[in-house]
């Protein structure tokens, strides 16, 4: 019960380290997020509205990434990224930029996945006058990524919830490292590990009153901007 | 829509300047150590101490023995902090250290259930209590993850003459993980573990657990520090490493360790040698 009051006053307090371990949770998952959405939301538009011999088993797979295990993408971005690997020369192992990345990864097959599924839904209702009004492919894929926006936004919030939810892959690549790379959930992890589980209980209260804010103001965002929109 | 994404994307990059403001320095080492020395707060006590004399960064990456020597054998680190000798010394006869130095010691004591089930509380005979939990079954966490302790603790059962890999039953549970977790599961299951008494000290779930087993010489615990290769890495920072190690040695850095206490306890006790091993 202390700890959670301990986790309590550190917020009203104002403490430092607490703000810099949210600010950095909130500024990889984003991050990873945007990155994710550059190439997920392409990807997801290609697919549902080309027709090539791969496709299927393209989506099959992609599906079957949404449930990559968060630790076997944390192994490889850590092999990849080590001094000793492909990518060893940037030396980015162990910073926010490697967490970014395997975040990004995770999450990548989500926000293709399910933009497909909402654009092929939406490209079945458009075909026909899309057609008629002859217009072209990058044309269709831009009025149906707009079109489709409000049902994206869930996309995106799955993936954030589950970029910043995750612990094993931002433990193994970004290490954990006292006001470098720790975030929330690593926090967690580490409190846990100390017996302090009070404490590592209210930064989970925390974490999770974060993702429902920041979902909160999504919808609320969707609801006025459809307002707007008519 | 532009301009939204270009704000938004301004937003991120002003979140990641304001939470990640070590990135800028370039003063900064990563050293691979144990998650004793981490749990134990040492190295809060410690680090700001060092940072404050030379400027330098130290970016702890708290790992098992066994996994923070992998990490500087891939070159992800350029010190390692670490406590079981004969892995120190296998990773120095590979080439990947260049020297080791003796820093500090504690101890290992074997925690068990207040209910004591195997009946070895009070003994000082460490490998006796290791024969009485096994011929009583008696619950054991073991580590399981090629850590310091659980080198220490392969070792002591090796010494009380018992084939732990033919001996281990439903009482011997093999976790895998860090000493906290360890200390944690013990907890849950009112069973028998060997801890540093540093990570215990700070231990704040307690439970039933108290220590049971401490004071044999055969649980000593040497904790020793080697700077990485630079010859295998290039990107080793030898000349920040070494300041660092050289820190942790001297009169300075000794007499820190030995002011570091918990509730009045002293956890880790200075042994520097003028001579490197």
């Amino acid at each position: 019960m202390s700890g959670s009051l301990g986790a309590w006053e550190m917020i009203v307090s104002g403490d430092a380290t607490l703000y810099a371990i949210v600010r950095l949770s909130l500024a990889v998952s984003l991050s990873a997020v945007a990155i994710a959405v550059l190439i997920g939301l392409p990807l997801g538009a290609v697919l549902a509205l080309t027709r090539f011999r791969a496709r299927t088993a393209l989506i099959v797979l992609l599906n079957g990434f949404m449930g990559l295990p968060p630790v076997v993408v944390g192994l490889t971005v850590f092999l990849l990224l080590s001094r000793s690997g492909p990518l060893g020369v940037f030396g980015i192992l162990f910073t926010p930029l490697a967490m970014v990345i395997a975040q990004a990864l995770l999450v990548v097959p989500i926000i293709a996945s399910l933009s497909r599924q909402t654009i092929e839904d939406l490209w079945h209702e458009y075909r026909d006058e899309l057609t008629a009004m002859n217009v072209g492919p990058v044309g269709r894929m831009s009025t149906l990524l707009w079109d489709s926006r409000f049902s994206l936004l869930t996309a995106l919030l799955a993936a954030f919830g589950r970029a910043a939810a995750e612990v094993g892959t931002v433990m193994i690549v970004g290490g954990n490292i006292d006001g470098f790379t720790r975030t929330m959930t690593t926090t967690i992890a580490l409190e846990t590990s100390k017996g302090n589980l009070p404490l590592a209980m209210g930064l989970g209260i925390i974490l999770i009153a974060l993702i429902v804010a920041i979902n909160a103001a999504a919808w609320g965002i969707r609801v006025w901007s459809e307002q707007r929109a008519g | 829509m532009n301009r939204r994404l270009f704000s938004a994307f301004a937003a991120l990059a002003l979140l990641f300047a304001g939470s990640a403001t070590a990135v800028a320095q370039d003063k900064s080492i990563v050293v691979a150590s144990t998650t004793s020395t981490q749990d134990s707060g040492l190295f809060d006590y410690l680090l700001p101490l060092f940072k404050t004399k030379t400027g330098i960064d130290v970016k702890v990456i708290a790992q098992g023995t066994g996994q923070a020597l992998d990490t500087a054998r891939r070159g992800d680190a350029d010190v390692v902090f670490v406590h079981a000798k004969a892995q120190e010394e296998k990773f120095l006869s590979e080439g990947f250290g260049v020297k080791r130095y003796d820093v500090m010691y504690n101890d290992f004591v074997l925690i068990g259930p207040k209910s004591d089930p195997a009946g070895v509380k009070g003994t000082k005979d460490i490998t006796a209590a290791f024969e009485a939990i096994r011929a009583k079954q008696a619950p054991f966490v073991s580590r399981g993850d090629k850590s310091g302790t659980h080198s220490a603790e392969l070792k002591l059962w090796k010494e009380a003459g018992i084939d732990i890999d033919a001996a281990k039953g439903e009482w011997y549970r093999d976790i895998g993980q860090g000493m906290g977790a360890a200390l944690n599961t013990a907890g849950a299951m009112n069973a028998y573990v060997l801890s540093d008494r540093g990570t215990w000290l700070s231990f704040k779930n307690r439970g039933d657990l108290e220590v049971v087993v401490e004071g044999d010489k055969r649980l000593f615990n040497q904790y020793g520090v080697m700077l990485v290769n630079p010859e295998k890495f290039s990107t080793v920072k030898a000349d920040l490493g070494q300041s660092f190690i050289d820190y942790l040695v001297s009169e300075d850095g000794q007499k820190a360790i030995s002011e570091y206490k918990i509730d009045g306890q002293q956890l880790f006790f200075p042994n520097a040698a003028r001579d490197p091993s």
